[in-house]
């Protein structure tokens, strides 16, 4: 009996509906953190979204309150070169017939930023989302035993955690900037909603002027350097995640503030010399904050920009300019001390004991 | 010609694991074939679980481990498409849907039968859509046997896997488990402190003590070898000549005593034999354990 154990047919098994791939079954992976994770990935952008639209209502429905019977009269507005129009109550229908090339620029731009700010929620919890979810992605499966489940599979531990990785800076970026977009669009037909009011014609005045699709493009286009750049605070997390025998959180943030307060100690003490801003910027910032999406590089541009030169809004997130990082070493030294976290994660998970 | 026709399915020797402030393996060596059921029995802290995790790879340790002739420490990853286990009572994701639960699995493994799964939760009261912290302790192990008896695995392992169910749920865990799971192709490893429930099934038995196994013995052999005598008081002095290796006193001036290697026949003079429950042997066995 024993001795045809291996020589005995095993066809009679049917064979599974489809092969499974490793290409399958990171998707398939991929679907199970979704599962998981889907409030935090999917609704609360959404819903951020959502809230900062009905913020913005709230606010305009006030103003446009505010401002019945301000226009009862004749009303003076004075456009950019100076000339000057009389309108009886607010026509701004009258108003875009009398806009100029230029003017009608500027509005772009001013519609183009306000687009970036109203459609930046689904982003701010996007980083938030992603710190938590990192934090618990190797912790609670430990906390709940789950992983002795996961680990009963064919699963290697690697691919594991690299579809944990890939779920918090390719999955949950797309669904928020899904989100983010879907925002901005609400914000315009809302916007929309107000100029027709006043009997403007929102194809002239705000879809013409403003870019709203180039701006979605841009953020589509940007994702793959969010992931890079957030490479360092989700390698951080995720080894604390995959460390911790309790309280991750406290782990994740004390240590690397404590070596921050030991840096600059030193520095007081007279051991170091001008040390404890570029440790912090370096080490501390991009392990916590990395996850924002803004690098450094981003910040300096942003002190820097002229907002008064034409398409300045749009070029804010221009793909040119998003890449430029690309070149800094800022980046790369994050990606590879987040790869690395990332390796000693996968090794920690493969050899944790949950006795 | 397979060349690992006739290999065993687990084969250890030597196995040592510490950890921080015990032994929990020392030395231990042992052997498994192919179509065996095999009970790992042992008092608390004896090594059990630690020599399954090994077995698994889960977890680091010293010696040689071959487990269906593949090493689980640097091998552990092709090992899982043959090895199955279920390690401790619902551990089964508490957010998971049991519908998410079939299609994750069916995705991922290449061994897992859809069909099979779903006709063996068709006799039970779960749903679909419920999610796993909707369910009682027991139909969380109903699913979880589901979707391992689902899986074509060459070797499975259980380690205490009816912890805390109630004894329906535990005859019905078992049953299901050699009807409509077990073939002489599979081998199950499975380590439970209901011995009683389990020794119906097993076809070997394996008692471990301190880190090292005390006794590996097929079933057939533990009747051949292990006798229990009723002694009554007169004869008490002349059968305790023999060397029983355990005894216990009964009402009325009895004596049950427990022999190792002394024949049926031999023994009968002294009063009425039978062949041991494995329970009584494990107590023999394992007398002192926790002095």
């Amino acid at each position: 009996m024993n001795a045809a154990v291996d020589t005995l047919p095993r066809s009679t098994r049917p064979a599974p509906a489809t092969p499974v791939t490793p290409a399958r079954r990171f998707g398939w992976l991929l679907r199970r953190e979704f599962w998981e994770h889907r409030g935090g990935f999917l609704w609360a952008p959404l819903v951020a979204g959502a809230v900062s639209l009905l913020l913005s209502a709230m606010g305009i429905a006030m103003a446009m309150v505010a401002a019945r019977g301000k226009f009862a009269g004749d009303t003076e507005i004075s456009l950019h070169d100076g000339s000057r129009i009389q309108i009886n109550g607010l026509d701004l229908d009258m108003l875009t017939s009398r806009l100029g090339h230029e003017e009608l620029a500027r509005l772009g731009d001013g519609l183009d930023l306000t687009l970036i700010l109203a459609s930046g929620w689904p982003f701010v919890v996007l980083a938030f989302v992603v710190f938590f979810y990192c934090l618990g992605a190797l912790y609670d499966e430990r906390k709940d035993r789950s992983v002795l489940f996961w680990k009963s599979l064919p699963l290697s531990d690697g691919e594991t955690v690299l579809s944990k990785v890939a779920s918090a800076v390719l999955v949950a970026p797309l669904l928020a900037t899904i989100a983010s977009i879907l925002t901005m669009f609400g914000f315009l037909l809302l916007v929309s909603l107000v100029v027709l009011f006043y009997g403007g014609s929102p194809m002239d005045l705000l879809w013409g002027p403003a870019s709203p699709v180039v701006l979605s493009l841009q953020y589509l286009a940007a994702i793959p350097l969010y992931a890079l750049w957030a490479l360092p605070t989700v390698g951080w997390l995720l080894l604390c995640s995959a460390w911790a025998r309790s309280k991750p959180f406290l782990w994740a943030i004390v240590l690397p503030l404590l070596a921050g307060t030991l840096v600059a100690w030193l520095e007081f003490l007279g051991v170091f010399d001008d040390v404890t801003w570029p440790f912090f910027r370096n080490i501390v910032l991009r392990a916590l904050t990395s996850i924002f999406p803004m690098t450094f590089m981003d910040l300096e541009y942003l002190q820097s920009v002229q907002f008064d030169v034409p398409g300045a809004t749009r070029s804010l997130m221009s793909p040119a300019g998003v890449y430029r990082n690309l070149g800094s070493l800022d980046l790369w030294g994050g990606v590879v001390a987040g790869t690395a976290m990332i390796l000693a994660a996968v090794r920690l998970r493969r050899w944790r004991d949950e006795g | 010609m397979n060349a690992t026709a006739g290999m065993p399915v687990v084969e250890a020797r030597g196995l040592r694991k510490a950890y921080r402030t015990k032994l929990a393996l020392d030395g231990a060596g042992f052997r498994i074939e192919a179509g065996r059921i095999v009970g790992l029995i042992g008092p608390n802290g004896a090594g059990k679980t630690t020599a399954l995790k090994a077995m698994l790879g889960l977890i680091p340790f010293q010696g040689e481990l071959s487990v269906l002739g593949r090493d689980p420490r640097s091998q552990r990853d092709e090992l899982m498409n043959d090895v199955c286990f279920i390690a401790d009572v619902a551990v089964l994701p508490r957010w998971m849907r049991v519908r998410e639960a079939i299609d994750f699995v069916a995705g991922v493994h290449p061994r897992f039968d859809r069909a099979r799964c779903e006709r063996f939760l068709a006799n039970t009261q779960l749903n679909p859509r419920q999610r796993v912290r909707e369910l009682s302790k027991g139909m969380i192990v109903q699913l979880h046997l589901a979707l391992v008896m689902a899986i074509d695995a060459r070797l499975l392992v259980l380690d205490e896997p009816t912890l805390g169910l109630d004894i329906l749920y535990r005859k019905q865990f078992y049953q299901r488990l050699l009807e409509d799971y077990f073939d002489e192709q599979k081998t199950i490893v499975i380590t439970t402190h209901q011995v009683e429930e389990i020794e119906h099934i097993l076809t070997d038995v394996m008692f471990i003590r301190d880190g090292k196994v005390v006794l590996d013995a097929p079933m057939e052999d533990v009747g051949g070898r292990f006798v229990e005598v009723l002694v009554g008081a007169d004869q008490a002095e002349a059968a305790r000549a023999l060397g029983p290796i355990d005894e216990r006193s009964l009402p009325f001036g009895k004596t049950v005593m427990l022999f190792d290697g002394v024949s049926q026949a031999a023994l009968s003079p002294y009063g009425e034999t039978r062949t041991p429950g494995l329970a009584d042997l494990f107590v023999a066995t394992m007398k002192g354990t926790y002095a």
